[in-house]
Order: structure tokens, then sequence, then C-alpha cells
């Protein structure tokens, strides 16, 4: 309980992220959350610059407040009803909680993909073309090639071109997973948060998922939340670590697994909590 | 005390644990099978009583004794038997005589209700001299007056004597006559409706007499009355010479004649054959003397016309309401108090529902449209009295709680990581509503519905003050513009069980009819439901929740 407390403290000294806010697609600046009822904040002033084109992933124990960062990136969290967010987030240097900001438009630009595959129930298809029919899009040239497109980048085409108009329900969670990304691709977003992707996949849909994550980065800035660190070694670029709320630490992933700099991250990476 | 009730309960609950469950298991399927047990009896109930009415019974002549040593010939139906203590014909005044306890006595139709004697008369079994069946014995049904049981002796042409004999040439004679005249009697009911009404309404149009239209309408007219004429004549050609089971002739024109058969001598075909027939009579005709006979086909098309009128305006407006409660609204103190209303509305008696719906929709709203669109028919009001519209939306009213509770709870069913989906991708709340959490939420919108229609296709009580009558003139829909008349009155067949099980001048009549009309009733609520039920688990099989 002691030792706790004092890593808590030597947090405050933790040294600013070493990218520039000039090449980052999103930059957290100063960041709080609390939710109604609880006495800590979830986000304690988090400063964060996403690279552009990389793969950031997030690790920490559960209830770190990973994912809660993470949905602060698409506003998601304006949903939850008693969540505070104070403190500024900035998509290409504009200000995301700008009241001139359309929430609509910007999960457009920045979308996500869930812990648990969410396809609707419609055809496969629909599903894909969802965004684009919100948008007003329904001419059936532009939603067939989107559509396609789409679950080509999420390596899905193959697997379903002669299923198009089955339901979604009806194809496996990895299936499932892998046309939530391509339903979310479909809008062209230029961010994509990913909050533990793969969590509830066998292990050879994990690795799909990982592969197409490594496809991605070509194209998309991708935030990944995820509890698995061998996950985040092998597909991110950039790593963050965070423990009860704070940014412990954020640096190139494999500086931050070889060398650490903060022993809380030592003791995580190493398994010695978590 | 306290140490033997622990012990009860462990032994209890042992005698549970050890038995996985037994115990629970029996008295939960008890419970199921007694639900079950009571459903099927009451159906089985209305099914032999109901539709055994349709049956052509054998006509039994009975020879009964009569005081004083004299006797009488009775012919009619037997329509039950029944045990009765001889204490109780005592002290009713009769006079069994001396012998055992229980006595058996006799339900007997006898007909011939405009022949002065009793339609219906107990009879003890021990006053039966003899019992036959005699194969000439005949039913005429009659569109008034009920059935004419009599034994046919000669068929005339205005007058002269066609045939006469008790053999099967008189039978055969008597189909074709009968046919003939239910031909002339059909022409005669299309001419009326239709040439008669449109020539009388032509020369009422034309006011002035100097109008040079006005010769030609009357002689079309003119010329319509002597067709009519004819045909009248053809309808009113034939009578039937009858002996009655008492020997007294009787003239009975075949106008009136619907049906005539010998139940004695058919064959078990042509016994079923009747069966259906009657039976589809009962289904699709009108309802005659006072709703004691016929058919009950506008009652059916009342129900169904409500009950449909109803789902259709219940549906948007409690999916609607439940959409903003669990979708919209703040939850808090007023949403829940606003649940609570909504759940003490279905508690609240339906006959109040009728009071408002009296008092609001019919009187205050009823009047408002009246005063604004029908002035000119005032003081008769027109939207102002009772009528289909204001009874569906009286049990709109009544139902809407079933409504609102089932869609809020399909609503809350629908898992949020969907919405979130939805939301993700730029989609606005209301569109997430419209393309995503509503179409998920249909089955239970139809589980609702079933809920709804099955209460509206049973309810009465709320009617009786917002629009149901004994006997409506016409159907609530027609082919005149604008082909569905909502203000008009409409009958029903819960209302239509109540009117001839307890308003009817003569409940032995339609004792029968009452579980006819009810078995009738459970049989299109049973359809109303499946329906649904059909629609609802296809609709579920499209939206099966995402449970992975």
């Amino acid at each position: 309980m002691t030792e706790h407390s004092i890593n808590v403290q030597a947090l405050r000294r933790a040294p600013a992220p070493r990218v520039s806010a000039e090449g980052a697609a999103l930059v957290a600046d100063s960041l709080s959350l609390h939710y109604d009822g609880s006495a800590a904040p979830a986000l304690d002033r988090i400063d964060l610059a996403i690279p552009r084109q990389r793969v950031t992933a997030f690790i920490g124990p559960s209830g770190c407040g990973k994912s809660s960062l993470l949905r602060c990136f698409n506003r998601m969290n304006d949903l939850i009803e008693g969540c505070r967010i104070s403190g500024r987030i900035r998509l290409d240097g504009e200000d995301i909680h700008d009241p001139a900001v359309d929430v609509a438009s910007l999960r457009r630009r920045v979308g996500m993909v869930f812990q648990a595959p969410n396809p609707f129930p419609k055809t496969v298809f629909e599903n894909v073309a969802y965004g684009l029919r919100i948008q007003g899009i329904n001419r059936k040239r532009v939603l067939d090639e989107t559509v396609e497109k789409a679950l080509r980048a999420a390596a899905l085409w193959d697997e379903v071109k002669d299923r198009l108009d089955d339901s979604a329900l009806a194809l496996s969670g990895g299936q499932q997973q892998r046309l939530v990304i391509a339903r979310t691709i479909a809008v062209e977003p230029e961010v994509l948060l990913l909050d533990e992707p793969a969590s509830s996949l066998d292990p050879i849909s994990t690795l799909r998922i990982e592969e197409l994550i490594y496809e991605l980065k070509t194209r998309y800035t991708i935030v990944i939340v995820t509890h698995n660190m061998q996950q985040a070694a092998r597909v991110s670029d950039m790593t963050a670590f965070m423990y009860m709320g704070r940014l412990v630490e954020f640096g190139e992933t494999d500086t931050l697994f070889t060398n650490p700099e903060q022993r809380q991250t030592e003791d995580y990476i190493t398994g010695r909590y978590g | 005390m306290t140490t033997r009730r622990r012990s009860v309960r462990e032994r209890f609950g042992a005698g549970l644990r050890r038995q996985g469950g037994d115990a629970l298991e029996w008295l939960a399927a008890a419970a199921a099978a007694l639900a079950l047990v009571a459903v099927l009896a009451l159906v089985a109930l209305l099914t032999v009583r109901g539709l055994g009415h349709f049956w052509p019974g054998s006509l039994k002549a009975l020879e009964v004794r009569e005081g004083g040593g004299a006797t009488e010939s009775l012919l009619g139906h037997v329509l039950a038997r029944r045990n009765v203590p001889a204490l109780q014909l005592r002290e009713a005044g009769l006079a069994p005589g001396p012998g055992p306890e229980q006595r058996e006595r006799l339900l007997l139709r006898l007909g011939n209700r405009d022949l002065g004697a009793p339609e219906f008369r107990w009879l003890l079994a021990s006053d039966i001299v003899e019992e036959r069946t005699p194969p000439a014995a005949t039913v005429l049904e009659r569109s008034e007056w009920g059935p004419l049981f009599a034994y046919p002796l000669a068929l005339r042409d205005d007058g002269t004597t066609l045939v006469a004999g008790d053999g099967p040439a008189l039978r055969t004679a008597l189909a074709e006559a009968l046919a003939a005249t239910v031909q002339a009697r059909e022409a005669l009911r299309a001419l009326e409706q239709g040439p008669l009404a449109a020539a009388s309404a032509a020369l009422a149009r034309l006011r002035s007499s100097a109008d040079p239209r006005v010769t030609a309408a009357r002689e079309r007219l003119a010329a319509v009355e002597t067709e009519r004429r004819s045909l009248r004549r053809a309808v009113e050609r034939y009578t039937l010479q009858v002996a009655l089971a008492d020997g007294q002739r009787v003239e009975q024109p075949l106008a009136t004649v619907l049906r005539a058969y010998q139940p004695n001598a058919l064959s078990l075909p042509a016994r079923l054959g009747l069966y259906f027939s009657q039976l589809w009579d009962f289904v699709s005709g009108a309802p005659r003397e006072g709703n004691t006979d016929g058919g009950v086909f506008p009652a059916i098309f009342g129900t169904v016309a409500l009950v449909l009128l109803t789902a259709v305006l219940v549906t948007p407006l409690g999916v609607l309401a439940a959409v903003y409660l669990h979708e919209y609204a703040r939850q808090g103190p007023l949403t829940r108090l606003v649940r609570i209303a909504v759940n003490n509305l279905a508690g609240v008696p339906s006959l109040v529902f009728g009071v408002f719906g009296l008092g609001f929709f019919v009187y205050v709203l009823g009047g408002e449209i009246d005063a604004l669109f029908f002035a000119d028919r005032l003081p008769s009001p027109t939207f102002g009295s009772p009528g289909l519209l204001w009874a569906s939306l009286t049990l709109a009213l009544l139902t809407l709680p079933v409504v609102i509770v089932a869609t809020e709870e399909g609503l809350a069913r629908i898992p949020r990581s969907v919405r979130e989906g939805s939301l993700a991708l730029g989609a606005t709340r209301a569109e997430t509503l419209w393309r995503v959490v509503l179409p998920m939420a249909t089955p239970a919108m139809m589980t609702g519905l079933v809920l709804a229609v099955a209460r509206a296709a049973g309810e009465v009580a709320p009617l009786m003050l917002v629009g149901v009558v004994k006997l409506a003139p016409k159907l609530p829909v027609s082919d005149e513009f604008p082909y569905l008349h909502l203000e008009q009155k409409f009958m029903n067949l819960g209302f239509h069980i109540y009117d001839i099980g307890f308003h009817s001048p003569d409940p032995d009549a339609t004792r029968s009819l009452v579980y006819a009309t009810a078995f009738l009733l459970v049989a299109l609520i049973l359809v109303l439901n499946l329906a649904a039920v059909i629609l609802r688990n296809r609709l579920r099989e499209r939206y099966k929740s995402l449970d992975t």
C-alpha cells in the first residue's frame, strides 16, 4: 500500500512525450475526465500526441482509463450521463469540443471498433453500406464499389463475396469483427480507434485482425487499446502505458518494452502486477 | 415450536435438493397443466355446445299423457335431458306422482312459434307414452317466426294443388318450388336495392314537376314497379299445406321459407352437408328475429373492423410514447411517475374508459367536429354520437399501457453496443433510432400488439357507451364514398353474446347461439393472435439478438 502511493507520487514527474504536436493527428491537452459518483478522476491531466499513420497502443491494467481515453477521441463519452471532461483534444489542430463541431461528422472522421463485434441485424452488404446511407449516399454503383473496397481492405471480401445478402449475424465472431472494421473504413475516417478489438476472438481470428491492423496503418492513424502486451508489442509503433487514470509513459514501442524509463512500466510489462 | 418448524423446512429443503428440485418441478408442471386444462375445457365446452347447435337432429313425434287420461301429440327436437329431484317438481306445482326421487325431464323444441303454443317445453320422461321418428316429418326454416315442424300434405300454386300425398313426388316438387321462390326472392331484393332505389332517387332529385325529364323518370319508375310486382307474385306464388302434430292443417307460404328438409330421412353425407351449410349461414348471414335467429356476420365484421382500427391507432401512439420514455426522457422521478401512471392505466376498469370515451371523444371531440365540418346536418349528429371511430379510440387508450410496456422492454433489450456502433459511424440519435433500434424492437412491439388485440377483441363494457348496438342497419364499410364509415354504429361479437344471452325474449332459443357466438369470438381472437405471432416470429428471426 505504501509502495503503491509512492509510485503514484512518482508519476507526477513523468517526462513529456517525445512526439511533437506538429506531426500528430490527435493531441490531448491536459485532458481530465470525471464520472458522476466517483471521487477520483477516471483520467487525470493526460498530455498525449498521437502520430499520424502509425499504430499507437494503450496498455495498462483494467480500469486504468485506457478505454475512457479512447472514447474521448470520438466523443463517445458524451452518451454517458454525468460524465465531465476538462482539457482539450485537437484533431488536426481543431478542438473537437468546439461548439461549432458537429459530433456526427467528427465520428465519421474518427471511426471506432468496439470490444465485442456489434454488426447490425442486417445483411453483410447493408452493414458496410450503413455509414454511406446515413450520409444520404444511395446510388447503387457507388455503394457496390465502396462496399467491395471496404471489405477487401478488411480482408473479408473473399470470404463473404457470395454472402453479401445473408444476415451479418450468421458470420463467425472473427468475420463479424472484420465486418465491423470494414463498416468503419467504408466511411473513410482519418483515425481508427480500436477498443480491444480481438479480446473476444480465438487466436487465429486475433492473428488475422493483427495482420489487418498492420496493413491498415499505411492509410489510417490507428489507436488500439489492448490488455495483451504481446499484441501491443507486435502491432504498435508507439505505446502508452496508463495507470490509475494517469499516463505513466509514452514512447516508441521497442524502447518502452525493452528499456522502460519508469519503474511502474517495467513492473507491469514484466508481469509483476496488473 | 421453533425447532419443529425449522426441521420441517429443513426436511422440505433437503427433499428439494436431494431430488434435484423435483417437488418444485411438479408444482410448476401442475400449474402449467392447470392453465392448459382450463383453456382446453373452455374451448371444448364452447365447441360442443356451440357447434352442436347446427347439427340437424332428428324430429321426434311424441305421444304425451295429459291430465285426465287424454294424450297429446307433439313434434319437435329433444334439446336436453336432465335429472331433477321430484321435490323440486312438486315445489314447482307439478304432480310427478309417486316413484323414484330423481325424475328425467326433457327440453323439447316444438317450433311453430306463430301458431300459439310455446316453442320450448319441458316434459317428464315418464309422461311419454310413445316415441317415433317419422320419416315424413319436415323442418321448414323460415325468415320469420322461427322453424315450422310439420308433415307436408300438398304443394299449391296460387291455390291450385300441384302435388299431394307424402311421397317423394311431393318432396321433389317442394324442392323445385322452393328453388324458384329463392331465386325470385334474390331477384326482388336486387331490384329493390338497385334499379328501384336508383329510379326513385332520380325522381326525388328532379323536384320541379315542370322539368321535362320528370315524365321520363316517372315512366322508368313505373316500369321498375311493374317488374317488382311480377317478381313479388313469383315469390308469393307457392304455398305448402302441412299437417301439424295434432292434425291441424296450415297453409305455409313458401315466400318466407328458407330451407326445407326431412331430418329423419337424411343420410349421413346429406346431414353433414346440411350442417356445414347451416354453419356457413350463421357465419355469413345477418341476424333475424331480434337476433334470436340467423347469422352473426355483421358482428364478426364489426369486431374485426374495431380491432384492426384499434391496432392501427394504438401502435404508433404506444410506440412513440415508449420511445420518448426510454430514449429521450431524462430518467428520474418524473419518468418513474409517468411509468407508474401508465401501469395504473392498465388497472382502471374498462367501463371507466367507456365513460371517458363518451364524455370526451363523443361529446367534446365529436361535437367540435360536427360544429366545424358537418354544421349543415345539425342538430342531428354525425361524429357527435357514439360510433366506430370513438370506440376504436377508447379501446386504443385502454390498450395503450400494454403496448408501451412491451415496447419499452424491447428497447431496453437492445444491446448498447449496437447503438454505439451506429453512433460511431456518424449517425445521429434519430438516425440510429430509426434505422437500427426501432427495427430491432419490432418483435417486442408485436408482442404488445398481440396482447392489445386480445384485450380489445374481448372487451364489451366500454363499447356499450361508445358505439356498439344490438342491430346495426349497415356495415361500417360500403362501396359508397368514403367507403369506411367511421361515424357509424356497429355490432360486436362480445356484445352480441351479452345481448342474445341475457336480453333475449326467449333464452331457451338463444342458449346454444350464445355458445356458438362465444366459440366464434374465441376463434376470431385466436386467428388474429396467430397472425400477429407468426409475423412476430418472422421479425424475431430477422432481428434475433446479438448474444454471441
